[in-house]
């Protein structure tokens, strides 16, 4: 039981043991906590009446009997309150411990707080430390490496300026088969909305573009994608814990669309990048809310068929499931547009429970999945939970309106031999809208 | 033990609540001008609106999904928590005491009642004390500060029991459990036991971060 009975090699993590002393780490993170945590760190861990409330609320703890270890609270206890009793000398050894407890045995999920009576935030105190390893190199190799690709190329993927608008031009080339004066807008000023996706988007799920497109053309949008650096509203960083990179990163994509002069940003389906923009990279900027209005695509699709701009031909019989993200459910509460946008799909919807707010969560997100293949197995076995309930459905095809739900979901289908279809809100709406050819 | 106990209705009880009143508010001023100082951008998402939505949720028995979940703990922490602070103010014999001192007078609670709510004090901390014991959970995360802050809970509780019921020297329990008391005040704003100063606003930050950010519930 502990971390230490479950050590995984990193390259990262274990470049980051050579490199580090007690001293070191100290030093770090007294300047830590002198700079940058306050009242929030201190009122949490001192309040925490250690009652063990928030143990059944983690997919981990589920998945692994109820393993204290792996309990909100006891991740806590392995890392924080350690750093804190000892001032923050500990060995590198203790801090690479800490580096896996907090970026991948923890999705930042926030699912612990409808659990603990005080309201204390685990995923704030694995952030804090998250930014102490962060500063101090620890980090696992795959998750850096999307940090540096943020910071070189202000993309998550390493996709260059012109990949980039090669990739939309593909796109746009191939959807004029279908629908043949489809634009796939570029660097067009004052339109209704900027549409921003993440880099895993040009780089392996084009079509993903090519759907959005053509809904959006389909519904007679008014809207454009940037030419320029800033469409990847994606943030590793802000997972990493380097947040001056993810500061950088969110200041572009929000100054793109101010360039654009565009009345809001529409994003992709992906939880983690909404996080980013709607959540963490604003207030790290300083702005209360967002300098621009900002809209998950699932609330821009039930706009779509709210207002009749798009209509469905066919609907579907189902049965499917819908998969809450987090980042948008307990993040933005968006799950009755959710729902409705998902009944006006299918007929037969089968929910899961818990669902909404309480939904658990796909084990992928919070810069868990992008901590690479030595950690696969980790997320896969820890969300034997997630694989329970979605077995319990019985159901084949499940709705998951988020990237990294997508790649989560897939992994624990697979393993668990659910035999399920997995399918993102624009697959559904692109292959059953009305097409102008129908209309 | 007659000195010791005039000692401790008298100068050591204007001490304990002193330290008790002073100290809470103290340690609530440090903390808010330290969350001004360096939370100042969360501080501005408070909301009474939904800080006071989200304690009403959680003031409610099995109104939270924590609460559901857990609930035979929760039941024994309402139980604990209302008879912990109920029973001490409106106890016959405090009552009794407060009007011998300082003239003042209140309605009590027949003493039938506030017996067993001290004893329903009592069986919570042993409740609390097994779970400490074999929660595997619990077990994982506690420390010795959290067994002796059960026990200074506990002690006032149970001294008060037995000297109501006069099992052993009635001077020497009432003393003991005086002077427990008066420890219980003192340990509030320095121990764990700051949970009761805190508690409310970690739960009211929560609540305005859920509602007035997230659209959600967090309850
Ligand atoms: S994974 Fe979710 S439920 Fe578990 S500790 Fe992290 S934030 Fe809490
Ligand atoms: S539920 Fe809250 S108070 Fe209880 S152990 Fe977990 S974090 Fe601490």
């Amino acid at each position: 039981m502990g971390i230490e009975t479950r050590r995984i090699e990193d390259a990262g993590l274990a470049r980051g043991i050579e490199r580090l002393t007690p001293d070191r780490i100290a030093e770090t993170f007294q300047a830590l906590l002198a700079g940058e945590t306050g009242a929030r760190l201190k009122t949490y861990v001192e309040t925490c009446v250690r009652c063990g409330m928030c143990a059944p609320a983690c997919h981990y703890c589920i998945s692994h009997d109820g393993d204290p270890s792996y309990s909100p609270v006891g991740k806590v206890r392995q890392t924080m309150w350690e750093l804190l009793r000892q001032g923050g000398r500990v060995e590198p050894r203790f801090l690479a411990d800490c580096a896996q407890i907090a970026y991948t045995e923890c999705n930042l999920c926030r699912r612990c707080m409808h659990y603990c009576p005080l309201g204390i935030d685990t995923a704030y105190i694995m952030t804090v430390v998250r930014r102490l390893c962060s500063k101090l190199g620890m980090t696992p190799m795959y998750i850096q490496d999307t940090t540096h690709s943020h910071s070189a190329v202000l993309n998550q993927m390493w996709v260059k300026d012109d990949e980039w608008t090669d990739s939309l031009q593909w796109q746009e080339d191939e959807a004029r088969a279908e629908f043949p004066d489809l634009r796939i807008p570029l660097e067009t000023e004052g339109v209704d909305f900027m549409y921003s996706v993440i880099a895993p988007e040009p780089k392996f799920r084009t079509q993903l573009i090519y759907q959005a497109a053509a809904i959006f053309h389909n519904a007679g949008c008014s809207w454009t994608m940037p030419a320029t650096p800033g469409w990847d509203n994606s943030n590793m960083a802000m997972f990493s814990g380097d947040f001056e990179i993810m500061g950088r990163v969110e200041r572009y994509h929000f100054e793109t669309a101010q360039r654009l002069r565009v009345k809001r940003i529409v994003m992709g389906e992906c939880g983690h990048a909404f996080r980013a923009v709607y959540d963490v990279g604003n207030r790290w900027l300083g702005w209360k809310m967002h300098p621009v209005p900002v809209v998950h695509s699932i609330e821009f699709f039930w706009e779509l068929l709210d207002q009749g701009k798009i209509r469905i031909a066919q609907k579907q019989p189902g049965p499917v499931t819908i998969h809450d993200p987090c980042n948008v459910i307990r993040g933005r509460g968006l799950m009755d547009k959710l729902r409705e946008v998902v009944h006006a799909l299918y007929d037969n919807v089968v929910e899961m429970t818990p669902n909404r707010e309480h939904n658990l969560c796909c084990c992928a997100g919070g810069g868990v999945i992008n901590c690479g293949p030595p950690f696969k197995n980790v997320r896969i076995v820890g969300n034997k939970a997630k694989a329970d309930q979605l077995k319990a459905t019985g159901v084949e095809t499940v709705i998951a309106p988020c990237h990294n739900c997508h790649g989560g979901l897939e992994d624990i289908i697979h393993h668990f031999k659910l035999g399920m279809k997995i399918k993102f809100l624009g697959d559904v709406i692109y292959a059953n809208m009305e097409r102008p050819a129908e209309a | 033990m007659r000195e010791l106990y005039e000692f401790a209705v008298g100068p050591l009880a204007w001490g304990a609540f002193a330290v008790f009143f002073l100290g809470s508010i103290a340690r609530l001023v440090a903390m808010y001008s330290l969350a001004k100082k360096k939370d100042a951008p969360f501080l501005s998402y408070m909301s009474w609106r939904y800080g006071l939505r989200s304690i009403g949720h959680w003031l409610v028995p099995f109104g939270s999904l924590g609460w559901k979940e857990n609930p035979a703990l929760t039941v024994v922490t309402f139980i604990f928590h209302i008879c912990l602070i109920v029973t001490p103010i409106f106890l016959l014999a405090h009552v009794v005491l407060l009007d011998l001192y300082h003239g003042i007078e209140y309605p009590t609670l027949p003493e039938a009642v506030t017996d067993v709510m001290t004893m329903l004090v009592v069986a919570a901390c042993i409740f609390f004390a097994a779970r400490r014991f074999f929660n595997r959970t619990v077990r994982y995360v506690t420390s010795t500060q959290d067994w002796i802050v059960l026990a200074v809970v506990f002690l006032p509780f149970a001294t008060g029991l037995l000297a109501y019921h006069q099992v052993g020297p009635p001077l020497t329990m009432a003393t003991l459990h005086i002077l427990s008391a008066e420890l219980m005040l003192v340990a509030i704003p320095f121990t764990r036991l700051s949970h009761m100063i805190f508690g409310l606003f970690t739960r009211a930050y929560m609540g305005s971060e859920f509602g007035g950010v997230r659209h959600a519930k967090d309850w």
